[in-house]
C-alpha cells in the first residue's frame, strides 16, 4: 500500500522521494530520460549498456547511491568518472584502503592546532585570567579547528558533486559503518558540532572488487549494479571509440580473440582496459590484422601471468 | 503489478536470496519510473534494486523470466488461434504418449493443429535453423526455436516438471554439436583460397558456439513460456527453483551444477583468505607498545594521544587433511583441499592424504603450485590410493595412515577427516582416532551426507564420532566454508 503511495507521486520527479523522507531536496532531476543517460555517457566516451544506463538512472530518481560491483578493469571508476563529466559535477573520490577510519574519510580535529590555541590562551594573557574553560571549549571545536575529510566535504559542497567512494571492500568491515549514515540521510553527525546535512543531494558511487562479501546494512541502503566484461558488440565499440585511427576489421579481431581468451580457464582474464592497451599496442605497431605469431609476441599486455600466457598460446595460437 | 511484484518477491526469498521490506519497497518505487512495456529495463530495475550480490543473479533470472515471461510471441506468431491448436495437439499427444513411443505420432498431429508456417518438415527446420545461425539473425532464431520446440518436446499441459525435459527432448533432436560441425565446416569452405589459419579457425567456432548458446537459450525461454502459460507463474516457479551456489548439495550436484560451484569457488576461498588474513593482522589484542606510544606521543607536546599496540602472533595451527575420494565424496574432498590450500597461509604446514583403500599422500602435488585446482586435478590421476579392489575401506587406510605419519601428528596439529564413512563392512579400526586425538590438538570430521543418514545402512560415523572433537555436516560450499574459517 505504501508503495502505492509511492508510485503515486513519483510523477512528479525526484524530489519527491527526497522530500518525502526529509532528506535535502535532491534539485530537479539530472536525466530526461533513460534514453538520455544513454546517450550522455556515449556522448562523453562511456558506452553503457542497458543494465548501466538503467541503474543509473533509477539512482538519480530514487536519490540511492550506487554499489558498482565486478571483476577488475571493467570500467566500475571510469562509470562514476563519465557520469561526473556528463552532470557537469565535481568528482569527489575517497580510495578506501585497509585501515581507513574516520579521521581519514570523515573529518578529524585538528589537534596541533589545538593545542597551540590553547597554549597561546595560558601564554598570552600573562597574570590577567585566560579565557573561561567553556568560551576555550566553544573555540576549539569550532570549524576553525576542523580538517574536512572527502565524505564530508561532498556533503558540504553547495556545488553539484559526485562522490565516488573506489574499492569499498577494502575497509574492515567495522568502518563501513561510517558510510552508513552517508548513504541513507546524506548527513554527517559530529558531536560538538552537530549535524551537518547535505545541502543538495551529491550522486553517490560505491566501487567493490568482491574481495569480500559487503555488510547486508550497506547493501540494503544501495542499488546495485553488477559489471561484467561487455559482450562482444560492446567490446567492439569500446575499442572502436577508445583507441584512435584502429580500423573496423583490427577491432572486430580484436574483440573477438579476447573474447575467446575469457572462455578459456585462465587465472586472470583479460579486463576491457587491458583489450585497450592491446588493441594501442597493435595500432602503435603498425598491425593490419592479427596473426597466431603477432597475437603470441604481444600477448603479455592482454595476460599478467605466464602460466596464462602459455596457456592461451597453446589453445589459441596453435603456432608450430 | 504490485500483487505481481509481491509475489515475485516471495518466490526470491523462497529461492534464498534475501530480500529485506526496504528493498521491496524500493522495488516497487524504482517500477514506476520505468515504462511499463520496457521489458528489460523492467528486469535490470528489478536487479538493481532486490538483487545484491552476483552469485544470485541466476537465480533472479530464472524466477523472473517465469514472473515476467513474454506472454505474446515475437512476430509471425499466429497468436491465440495458434495456442488452441497447439493445446489441442498437445492432449492428443499425451494420449498417444501413454503407449510410450508416441513423440513422432503425436508431432505429426501438432503438424496439423497449428496452422501457417509450422508445417516444416524436420529437413526444413534443420536448414532454417543452420541458416539464423550462420547470420545470427535473432528473429529467425527465435522462429526457429518455437518451430522446435513445437515439434520435439513433446509438451504436456499439467505435468509438474521444471522443464528440463522438454528442453533435453528437443535439443537432442536437433543435434546442435552436428550444426556446429556444420558450420565450422562452412566457414572453412568460404574462405577456400588459402584457407584459414588455427587462429581464424578457432575464434569462428569460438563465435558460432556463442550463436548456438544463444539458440538454446531461446528455446529454453520458449519452453518456460509455455509452461507459465500452462501451469502459472508461481507453480512452475516452485519446479524450477534453483539453489543458489553456496547452498547446492556437493554430494548430489550435477554436472552443470558443479560447473556452477567450480566458478564460485575460486572467488569463495579468495574471500576467505582475504578475511582471514585480515582478522589476524587486525586482532588488537596485542599488549601496549610503550616505547612506540611515547615517542608517537612528541608531535603533540608529550600527551599520548594515540596509544601504539604491539601486533600479536598467534600460534598457526598445522593442518592434516585426510580425504576419501571415492565415488561421490570425491568432488566434496576435491573442494575441500581447495579452500584448505586457498588459505594454507593461515596455517604453518598443511599436509594432505588421500585414500579409498589405500592411502597416499599428496602434499607435493600442491607445492610450487599457484592455482590449488591444477593440483587438486593432478590428483585424481597421480595418487595411488587403490589397495585391493578400489571400495573405501576406511578402516584400513586410517591404519595404513597410522603406520607411516602417525608419529608425525604432534599437539600442534590438527587432523581434518573427510568423507562419509560408507566403510562397505570392513572393520573401523576406530582405535587409530582414538590414538589420533591423543596426540592432536584437534580431531574434525567433515560429513558430506545428511545427518539424518548418518548411521544407516554401513555407515559407521558414530563409531568414529566417539574419538573426534567434533564432527559436522558439510553438504555445502557454505557449511564448508563456514568451518574453515573457524578452523584458521
Amino acid at each position: 500500500m505504501s508503495a502505492a503511495k509511492a508510485a503515486d507521486h513519483e510523477q512528479d520527479g525526484s524530489g519527491a522521494r527526497a522530500r518525502a523522507l526529509g532528506l535535502p531536496d535532491a534539485g530537479p532531476p539530472r536525466f530526461a530520460s533513460l534514453q538520455a543517460v544513454r546517450e550522455g555517457l556515449g556522448d562523453v566516451g562511456y558506452l553503457a549498456d542497458d543494465s548501466i544506463s538503467g541503474v543509473v538512472y533509477l539512482a538519480d530518481r530514487l536519490a540511492k547511491p550506487v554499489l558498482v560491483e565486478g571483476p577488475a578493469g571493467t570500467g566500475k571508476t571510469q562509470l562514476a568518472k563519465s557520469v561526473a563529466e556528463l552532470t557537469g559535477a565535481r568528482l569527489i573520490r575517497l580510495q578506501c584502503y585497509e585501515g581507513l577510519d574516520e579521521s581519514k574519510a570523515l573529518y578529524e580535529w585538528n589537534y596541533r592546532k589545538q593545542l597551540l590555541r590553547i597554549q597561546a590562551g595560558e601564554h598570552g594573557q600573562g597574570e590577567t585570567e585566560g579565557p573561561s574553560w567553556k568560551e576555550l571549549e566553544e573555540d576549539i571545536f569550532s570549524e576553525e579547528f576542523l580538517l574536512t575529510r572527502p565524505l564530508l566535504e561532498a556533503i558540504r559542497s553547495t556545488e553539484p558533486v559526485i562522490l565516488l567512494v573506489d574499492e569499498v571492500d577494502r575497509v574492515e568491515l567495522e568502518t563501513e559503518a561510517l558510510l552508513l549514515e552517508i548513504l541513507s540521510e546524506y548527513q554527517v553527525s559530529i558531536p560538538e558540532l552537530g549535524t551537518v546535512r547535505a545541502s543538495r543531494l551529491p550522486m553517490v558511487f560505491l566501487t567493490s572488487n568482491n574481495t569480500r562479501e559487503l555488510s547486508e546494512a550497506l547493501k540494503r541502503r544501495c542499488l546495485y549494479l553488477h559489471v561484467d566484461y561487455p559482450d562482444l558488440d560492446r567490446e567492439r565499440e569500446i575499442v572502436r571509440t577508445k583507441v584512435p585511427g584502429i580500423s573496423e576489421e583490427l577491432a572486430d579481431q580484436v574483440a573477438r580473440i579476447v573474447r575467446s581468451l575469457r572462455t578459456l580457464e585462465l587465472r586472470k582474464a583479460p579486463s576491457v582496459s587491458e583489450t585497450l592497451d592491446w588493441a594501442r599496442t597493435l595500432v602503435i605497431l603498425g598491425v593490419e590484422t592479427i596473426d597466431a605469431a603477432g597475437a603470441r609476441d604481444t600477448l603479455h599486455i592482454l595476460l599478467k601471468y605466464q602460466a596464462d600466457i602459455e596457456r592461451a598460446a597453446k589453445e589459441l595460437l596453435s603456432v608450430s | 503489478m504490485l500483487d505481481l511484484l509481491s509475489g515475485f518477491v516471495t518466490e526470491l526469498r523462497r529461492a534464498g536470496l534475501p530480500v529485506s521490506l526496504t528493498e521491496h519497497l524500493d522495488a516497487a518505487e524504482a517500477v514506476g519510473h520505468i515504462p511499463l512495456e520496457d521489458r528489460e529495463g523492467l528486469k535490470y530495475a528489478l536487479a538493481a534494486t532486490l538483487v545484491k550480490s552476483s552469485s544470485h543473479w541466476r537465480a533472479f533470472e530464472t524466477a523472473f523470466e517465469v514472473f515476467f515471461a513474454v506472454r505474446t510471441g515475437g512476430p509471425g506468431e499466429a497468436g491465440a488461434e495458434g495456442q488452441d491448436g497447439d493445446m489441442g495437439a498437445e492432449s492428443d499427444e499425451r494420449d498417444a504418449a501413454g503407449t510410450g513411443e508416441g513423440g513422432m505420432r503425436g508431432n505429426g498431429r501438432s503438424q496439423k493443429g497449428s496452422g501457417g508456417g509450422e508445417g516444416m518438415t524436420p529437413e526444413e527446420l534443420a536448414e532454417l535453423l543452420f541458416k539464423s545461425l550462420l547470420s545470427a539473425d535473432a528473429a529467425l532464431m527465435n522462429v526457429v526455436a518455437r518451430n522446435a520446440v513445437d515439434r520435439y518436446a513433446g509438451m504436456e499441459p499439467g505435468r509438474p516438471v521444471g522443464g528440463t525435459y522438454y528442453l533435453y527432448r528437443t535439443l537432442r533432436n536437433l543435434d546442435l554439436d552436428a550444426v556446429l560441425a556444420k558450420l565450422i565446416g562452412q566457414a572453412r569452405a568460404g574462405a577456400a583460397g588459402e584457407g584459414l589459419t588455427d587462429l581464424e579457425e578457432r575464434l569462428a567456432a569460438d563465435e558460432y558456439k556463442a550463436r548456438i548458446e544463444k539458440f538454446r537459450r531461446a528455446v529454453e525461454t520458449e519452453i518456460r513460456r509455455r509452461l507459465v502459460e500452462d501451469r502459472g507463474a508461481e507453480a512452475l516457479a516452485r519446479s524450477v527453483r534453483k539453489p543458489l551456489p553456496e547452498d547446492i548439495d556437493v554430494m548430489h550436484a550435477t554436472r552443470e551444477e558443479l560447473a556452477v560451484l567450480h566458478r564460485v569457488l575460486h572467488p569463495l576461498s579468495r574471500k576467505l583468505a582475504v578475511r582471514l588474513a585480515r582478522k589476524r593482522r587486525h586482532g588488537r589484542k596485542g599488549p601496549l607498545d610503550f616505547r612506540a606510544t611515547v615517542r608517537r606521543s612528541l608531535s603533540t607536546g608529550g600527551v599520548p594521544i594515540e596509544p601504539r599496540f604491539r601486533h600479536p602472533r598467534p600460534a598457526k595451527p598445522e593442518i592434516f587433511v585426510i580425504a576419501d575420494i571415492s565415488g561421490s565424496v570425491a568432488s566434496f574432498a576435491r573442494f575441500t583441499l581447495h579452500l584448505v590450500y586457498a588459505i594454507s597461509a593461515q596455517f604453518s604446514k598443511v599436509r594432505s592424504f588421500v585414500f579409498v583403500d589405500g592411502i597416499d599422500e599428496v602434499t607435493r602435488f600442491f607445492e610450487g603450485v599457484v592455482d590449488p585446482a591444477e593440483a587438486v586435478a593432478r590428483i585424481n590421476t597421480e595418487a595411488d590410493v587403490i589397495w585391493v579392489d578400489g571400495h573405501s575401506d576406511y578402516g584400513h587406510a586410517l591404519t595404513e595412515f597410522h603406520r607411516r605419519w602417525g608419529d608425525e601428528v604432534t599437539s600442534r596439529s590438527s587432523v581434518l577427516l573427510l568423507g562419509d564413512a560408507r566403510n562397505n563392512y570392513h572393520a573401523s579400526q576406530s582405535w587409530v582416532l582414538e590414538d589420533l586425538q591423543r596426540k592432536a590438538r584437534r580431531v574434525y570430521w567433515l560429513n558430506p551426507e545428511p545427518r539424518d543418514y548418518w548411521g544407516s545402512g554401513d555407515s559407521i560415523v558414530g563409531e568414529y564420532a566417539a574419538h573426534c572433537d567434533d564432527v559436522v555436516e558439510c553438504r555445502t560450499l557454505r557449511q564448508l566454508e563456514h568451518f574453515v574459517g573457524n578452523l584458521a
